[in-house]
Parts: C-alpha cells; structure tokens; sequence
C-alpha cells in the first residue's frame, strides 16, 4: 500500500521543492524577523506579507511523540514513533524518526536531531529526522 | 450575556447508549430531539432555532419538520454543542428566536449512516501531518502528552489514576457502558495504543445522542422542569493541527474560553459544586484542571491523586463516569452538558447534594477548539 503522501499547493510549492532538493526550508518575516512554520505567504505573527524562504539548518531536538501501536496499513508492520521535533530556528513540524529503535528506551525528550530527507516519489522527498552525528 | 437571562428547559440523550446498529446518525439526532422535547413539553412548532453539529442544521430542520428564524452549524468537534449554547443565548437575548433544540447523535461504533474521517491531501494536516502515519484521535491527541509529563513530573501511573478515579464515578450510574472497578495496574496492563497510552487510558466508541431546549428564563418559569440558569460561556479555537499548539504543557483555547465563561459569570473557582472535563484522553482532566484555573500548572496531578475529584471529593469531576468510562460517540461534549444539567435538576445517578453550579467544559479536534458553559439552578 502506498505511504499517504502531502499534495503542494502553490502557498507550500516552496517547501516541498526543498525537501525534493535536500533543503529544509523556513520562512521568515523580514520585517519583525519571526521564522514559522507551516508555510504561508505572510508573517503570522505580524500579518506583513513581506516574507522571504530560507534554508534552515535542518538541527533541532526531539520534542515530544507517540510510538504508535496499531499501524496504518500504508505505514508497514512495525510501531512508530509519531514525533513532533522543535527546530533551532524556533518553529516546530511533526515528523517520523529513523535510524534509532522506535522505543521509549532510544527516544529520550531533548536528544538533538537532524533532518533525512526520505525520497517517496520524483516529486515528494518526508522531511524525517534521525538522532544527531557528532 | 447578561448571567441567568438565559436557561435550559429540556435535555435529554437517545433512549439507548453503547451499541444501537439498527439507528441511523439522524435516527439518534431525532431520538434526542424528541425525548427532549417532551422533557420540555414541547412539539416541533413550538422550537424557532436548531443547531447541530456533524450534520447540518438544515438536515436536523426538515427531518423533525421545524421552520427556524435561527440556525447554527457551528462544527468544531466535540465542544461544539458548548458553542451552540452560548450563540443559541445570544440569538435568544438579541431576541433572533425564543426557542432554540440544540442535537447531537453519532453512530460511533456502529457507524450506520455516518460519513468519514477524511482529510484532503492538499490541506494543512495532510501536508504536515497525515504522512508521519497518524490515524485515529489516540495518535494525535496523545502527541503533546510526553513534554507535559517531562514538564511536571508525571507518570504513567499518574495518567491511569485518571481512568481509575472516574471508573468509581461510573459505577453509580446505571447507564454507564463500563461500571466494573479497575486498578492503576489494571490500566497499566491493558493493551498498549499510542505509547505511553494504553487502551484503559483511552475513551470508548458507542452510539448514541443528546438535546438541549434553551428559552429566556423569563418563559422558563413556566416549563414543566426545574430551570437551569445559564450563568457564563466561554468559546475560543487554537489550531487544527497539534503540532502547532504554542504550548505542549497548556491548550491555549481552555485559557481563553474558560477565562471568558468565569469573567462573565462573576462567580469564583470556589462556588464551584461540580465540573465537567471532556476526558477523551486521560491527559485532558490534568489540561483542564490547570487551564480553567482550578489550580496552578503542574498541580492537576496531586490534586487527582490526594481524591479532590473523587466520590466525597470537594470537586467532583465527570460524575457520569466521563468519556473514558460512561459513553463516547466521537463528539462527547453534549454528554458533559447533560451531565451538568442533571447534576442541577438533582437528578443524576450520582447526585452531589446542594450543588448549585456547574461547570461543563469541552475540546474540539486536537486541542483545537474549546467552549465552557457554567450552569446555575439559583434564580
């Protein structure tokens, strides 16, 4: 079954490119300087439509989950973790984590991550995170 | 609104709870309706204004053969019948209509008529959301969950003492769907959901329905029952997606509609004899408790386990047994209302003697919406 994937819509494009180009990309206000997420053509912290698209560092920490028992029939066997990461840029986006048993155990709240892009299709790369190298 | 200018004077649920496979979604709107028009002694003439939720009032209107000057479809999940409340005595003092039947009916469990859960791919949760796999309310209300234990301290036992608590509630009322006591262990021991949500922490999925007959308490003075006084509402939403709450460890809809309901009715947290909290997770009595001002952030925990909100408690909460214990349809909010009414009838199952307020709290979505009403049956 296939993975439930997003549909861009033109307020989005921009994002979904980036991850299909191995950026993550924010959006910040240029004139009070807040970065947000999820992508809109104006500042939701100011309402100014003068917003520009920047390649955020694609750090942050782990910062709250779920580990998923019952699985959803496109998401394979296994249970996962359903986690929400806080980037160092401040917004915070709901993601999967790889690279690290999807155990109480191995996911500890605060552990620094990094951002995986995981291809699904030409077009869509998930913008995943795995526990922090180095 | 002005406090008391307002007051139910029918409420009723479906005639059955739990499994109703031979009721449609409208069947148990209209089983509420009428079982809560008689409460009132009224017939479909006398009601000028519906509101619903789920279905669309114009669906509700035709079906019992009402013609409104007032119409809500206000739809923001399970607090949204604690909306229609507040809009319903708004339009009756700005004198839009007199007579206003506010339904609920789902067919939860057995989803006879009922439509999906759906979301576009293009939308917000769609994009950001639905493809890291979450599903059902249990992997998504539950997210917020871990940061709020971190924050305060609180254990698993702590969240299963919540379940435990209202089972004792349950077990007074006859119409509950599980009456038998349970231990934290036993919680602990159910199966695993949504770590570190097990299924006994979880809320139930049943069939079933309510209704709510609002009027001036000018008129309600001559309806068959005792008049429940509307004293203060409260509504406000946050966001739809959880991911995107400002605070893990706060709903800042709770803040702002329950704030909102307590300034309007000029009452203190102290007058209050009794409190419902939509408990369709064990977390969100802890949420409600903090964020309605009960006590500070952090507090809920102690305050559940030291039995403040227990049977002999000075706050009793969710009396009927709550969502995690009496019945669950998917917008549960009407059962705490009703709840709520009879707790000021002094009609309920397990009845606080001399209670004079009420408080009925709900949530919509994911911590996406709120509303509060505070009742009164002190003219």
């Amino acid at each position: 079954m296939a993975r439930m994937l997003p549909e861009p819509t033109p307020e989005t494009r921009h994002f979904w490119e980036g991850c299909r180009d191995g950026e993550l990309r924010l959006q910040r206000c240029t004139e009070c300087k807040h970065s947000y997420f999820p992508p809109r053509d104006f500042c939701p912290k100011c309402a100014s439509r003068d917003v520009e698209v920047y390649k955020a560092s694609g750090k942050g920490i782990l910062y709250s989950y779920v580990i998923n028992h019952r699985p959803r029939p496109d998401m394979g066997t296994e249970p996962y973790a359903i986690a929400v990461v806080q980037l160092n840029e401040g917004p915070r986006m709901m993601t999967n984590i790889v690279g690290c048993p999807q155990t109480p155990e191995a996911l500890v709240l605060d552990m620094p991550m990094q951002v995986h892009f995981a291809k699904q299709t030409d077009d869509i790369s998930l913008p995943l995170f795995e526990p922090a190298k180095g | 609104m002005k406090p008391k200018s307002v007051a139910v004077v029918g409420a009723a649920e479906t005639t059955r709870l739990g499994k109703i496979p031979d009721v449609s979604v409208i069947g148990l709107h209209a089983d509420a309706a009428l079982n809560a028009m008689k409460d009132a002694g009224l017939k479909p003439s006398d009601i000028d204004g519906v509101a619903t939720a789920g279905i669309s009032p114009v669906e509700l209107a035709h079906y019992l053969g009402i013609t409104p000057t007032y119409a809500d479809g206000t739809s923001v999940g399970g607090c949204s019948f604690m909306l229609h409340v507040r809009h319903a005595a708004a339009a009756i003092n700005e004198g839009l209509c007199k007579t206003v039947l506010i339904t609920h009916g789902e067919s939860g469990r057995s989803r006879v008529g009922a439509g999906g859960f759906g979301r576009a791919p293009s939308s917000l949760m769609g994009q950001f959301e639905m493809p890291y796999g979450v599903t059902s309310p249990p992997t998504m209300f539950t997210i917020p969950v871990l940061r709020y234990m971190k924050t305060y301290g609180v254990t698993e036992a702590d969240l299963a003492n919540v379940a435990v608590i209202q089972r004792e509630w349950a077990a007074k009322n006859p119409r509950a769907s599980f009456k038998d006591p349970i231990t934290v262990d036993d919680v602990l021991n159910s199966p695993m959901i949504a770590w570190p949500f097990r299924m006994l922490m979880c809320c139930l999925v049943t069939d079933g329905g309510g209704a709510l007959i609002l009027t001036s308490a000018e008129r309600a003075k001559d309806f068959p029952q005792k008049p429940v006084y509307i004293l203060g509402t409260g509504e406000s939403v946050e966001t739809p997606m959880v991911s995107q709450m400002e605070d893990f460890t706060s709903s800042k809809a709770f803040r702002v509609s329950g704030k909102k309901a307590f300034e309007e009715s000029g009452i203190k947290h102290a007058d209050v004899d009794h409190l419902m909290i939509y408990d369709a997770f064990a977390h969100l009595p802890l949420y409600g408790l903090e964020d309605l001002g009960f006590v500070k952030p952090g507090e809920a925990r102690d305050f559940i386990n030291e039995r403040n909100t227990a049977i002999g408690g000075k706050l009793p909460l969710n009396t009927n047994g709550g969502g995690l214990s009496y019945m669950h349809s998917g917008m549960y909010g009407m059962y705490a209302l009703q709840e709520s009414v009879r707790q000021m009838r002094g009609t309920a199952a397990a009845q606080i003697e001399g209670a004079k307020v009420s408080v009925a709290h709900g949530v919509g979505g994911m911590f996406a919406a709120s509303g509060t009403v505070i009742f009164s049956n002190e003219t």
